[in-house]
């Protein structure tokens, strides 16, 4: 998946989504949790992947400290699993850029907020939620087995989990125009609405500020 | 599903097509960028062949990453000098207007567009920073957006969004004296919680929002995202006229005859798109405004609010899901449950940030500055938010009686408000400051504590080295 394909054609869908997951606990972690604002000192977003969360994981002299993407167990996954009002603060696209390029390829959580999972959107990550009980209950079963399967199910609404003691699928929410959007492959949309040039032109028109 | 709104006029005239995901295609009737979020939606389109649709509807400046005190070039910063030629070679390339520092009119983004008429009602606003919410104050339906977006905009001038709820939230009386719009949206905040507002636009409104000068309404609608709501308006009045007749948009310059019939031409367009006496909201909210007393942070999220005199929460009292962040947030500010903010020990004042860094924000201050002298432990700072406010501040002499008090006078820019130049906590440092975000790590140190409160109560803090009512600030013997 790349997040600069050149036209709208090579958009894929994006149905769902499997992988080793990875918890993160906590309410209301912003954006500046997720990428500290001296990382963004930059003028692309390569790079940026070793930097997520840099300040949890990592004390003034460097030294590792205990989060979730140090430890060796979650080094592969790619589904995060967070809890309430994730992503809220700046608007900075750089804290997805810098899950995506950790590896992460879905989030399942209680809320998310609302530009954080937009940005989301626009790199073809979903961003599925579900009542407490079910994340904490997620988050448990991947700490306890490392290795569970998730399968983030977009186009059915559900998340799936599967390793030696557990195999369970639990139902969660997808924001309607995102599951379209993911499922059809429509989540670029520079060039969907850049086709709509005419119609634009004719909207501005009518709106009497625009010179 | 609300109706008659000025959110459903706008979001109708605005509205260019329903898109096959349901989401509506919106035209933008201003793009503001700046250099931290657009260099890479400029690398996008490149890479796409693609060309800017309107820069004419585009507007450019440098507020992030920008030195507040030496600014020549090239910056001391070699990553801060980048992302600046960066930017200078985007606009060029484009066509882009860039308000660098050498035009006088550069500045932090949430203020440029609204001091030189850019901000007008009934338009939609878009700018890759969270605190684009800002310029709904004049009755804009104003958001942040990401750097993907940011290349849906530059390509196509539209941008794509699904419609959502109308709050409504009034604010009801007569502020006590020395209470004002910070303390304001910091109680709506801390009633409906850092995530109340998602998936809602709030409306306020109310005596006490009327009552307000731009300047306050600006702060208000600034910290709508602070509360989860991604656009905040208020809605357009004698007092919105009054701020843009004086704009050079429509003030009537020798270069500009004609800008006062613009003003009169677009005056109905506004006038209509006003919200309807019988509008209908998804809900309403009702705040007291003679009940609120000057509010300060207590803790690491914009809704961990009290007033100052009132005691810090015990988590063990608060719902289950916001106890846990309670607990860490009271360890890392080192405050207890029952203890006030008042007398709170503090090494920084910042009074700066797209949320209270405009000239009746510093007047105000200076108000209380006079006479008294910052605290000799404490280091504090001034940073306008641009440099017209700058030069009206120091055309008036505030610049004196904060440089005579003790406060470090600097050049426009966010500075510390998020820590992306040289204006920085170090180590545990706590600061009281008049921005919009107590997050852990930042003003720049993870180990930092941030108290979030008013411009004039940045000032109280200031001269008597902690948290301290500004209501009481004559009655403190300073040092």
């Amino acid at each position: 998946m790349s997040d600069n394909d050149a036209d709208a054609a090579s958009v894929p869908s994006i149905d769902r989504v499997s992988g080793a997951g990875i918890p993160v606990r906590g309410n209301d972690i912003d954006t500046d949790q997720i990428i500290p604002a001296r990382f963004m000192k930059v003028v692309t977003f390569d790079g940026l992947g070793e930097f997520a969360f840099f300040d949890k994981r990592f004390d003034d002299q460097d030294n590792q400290k205990e989060h979730p993407f140090n430890e060796r167990r979650f080094q592969d996954a790619s589904v995060l699993v967070v809890n309430a009002n994730f992503g809220c603060g700046s608007s900075r696209e750089h804290a997805p850029q810098a899950l995506m390029r950790w590896g992460i390829d879905a989030i399942v959580g209680e809320s998310f907020a609302e530009i954080f999972a937009g940005n989301c959107l626009a790199l073809g990550i979903p961003t599925v939620t579900a009542d407490e009980e079910t994340v904490t209950e997620l988050q448990t079963v991947i700490g306890d087995h490392p290795d569970t399967e998730i399968t983030v199910n977009v186009e059915a609404e559900t998340v799936a989990y599967e390793n030696e003691a557990d195999d369970r699928t639990v139902d969660v929410a997808v924001d309607p125009a995102q599951r379209t959007a993911l499922v059809d492959g429509i989540w670029d949309t520079t060039a969907l609405m850049k086709s709509n040039a005419q119609a634009t032109e004719a909207t501005a028109a009518d709106l009497p500020y625009v010179q | 599903m609300s109706r008659g709104t000025l959110y459903d006029k706008v979001w109708d005239r605005h509205t260019v097509t329903t898109l096959p995901n349901g989401q509506n295609q919106l035209f933008v009737g201003l793009h503001l960028i700046h250099e931290v979020t657009s260099p890479q939606a400029f690398g996008m389109l490149r890479e796409r062949d693609i060309e800017v649709a309107r820069p004419d509807l585009t507007h450019a400046t440098v507020d992030h990453i920008v030195p507040t005190a030496d600014q020549s070039r090239p910056l001391g910063d070699d990553a801060a000098e980048e992302m600046m030629s960066e930017l200078e070679r985007n606009v060029r390339e484009a066509g882009i207007e860039f308000d660098d520092p050498t035009t006088g009119n550069q500045g932090i983004v949430h203020v440029i567009g609204p001091e030189q008429g850019l901000t007008q009602p009934g338009m939609t606003i878009v700018c890759g920073d969270s605190h684009t919410s800002t310029h709904g104050a004049f009755g804009a339906l104003a958001f942040g957006i990401g750097t993907s977006q940011i290349r849906d905009v530059l390509a196509t001038q539209t941008i794509a969004m699904e419609k959502q709820r109308v709050r409504q939230i009034r604010v009801t009386g007569e502020l006590e004296e020395h209470v004002g719009a910070k303390d304001i949206i910091l109680t709506i905040i801390r009633e409906l919680g850092t995530d109340g507002g998602v998936g809602h636009v709030y409306e306020y409104a109310g005596e006490a929002i009327e009552a307000l000068d731009m300047e306050g309404r600006m702060s208000i609608c600034n910290m709508s995202i602070e509360g989860g709501a991604r656009a905040g308006y208020v809605n357009p009045d004698e007092t919105t006229y009054e701020w843009l007749r004086d704009t050079e948009a429509f003030a009537d310059t020798s270069d500009h005859e004609d800008d006062p019939e613009r003003f009169e031409e677009l005056k109905p367009y506004w006038e209509s798109i006003k919200s309807d006496d019988d509008a209908e909201y998804d809900d309403v909210v009702e705040i007291d405004g003679s009940a609120i007393e000057p509010s300060v942070t207590w803790g690491t999220t914009p809704g961990q609010v009290v007033g100052v005199t009132e005691p810090i929460p015990d988590p063990a009292e608060l719902p289950e899901a916001k106890r846990e962040t309670a607990r860490r947030a009271q360890e890392h500010m080192r405050v207890e449950p029952g203890e006030t903010m008042n007398g709170y020990e503090i090494d920084v004042a910042f009074l700066g940030s797209c949320t209270n860094a405009r000239l009746s924000d510093l007047r105000a201050a200076a108000s209380f500055v006079e006479g008294r002298t910052v605290h000799p432990d404490v280091r504090a700072m001034v940073v306008p938010g641009s440099q017209r406010v700058k030069a009206a501040a120091e055309a008036e002499g505030l610049d004196q009686v904060f440089t005579d008090a003790g406060f470090d006078w600097r050049s426009a820019g966010c500075s510390m408000c998020l820590g992306m130049n040289e204006d920085q906590l170090e180590g545990d440092e706590a600061s009281a400051s008049s921005s919009n975000r107590n997050f852990v790590g930042r003003q720049g140190s993870k180990d930092g504590r941030t108290v979030l409160m008013s411009p004039v109560m940045v000032v109280a803090a200031a001269v008597t080295g902690e948290v301290t009512d500004v209501r009481t600030l004559s009655e403190v013997t300073v040092a």
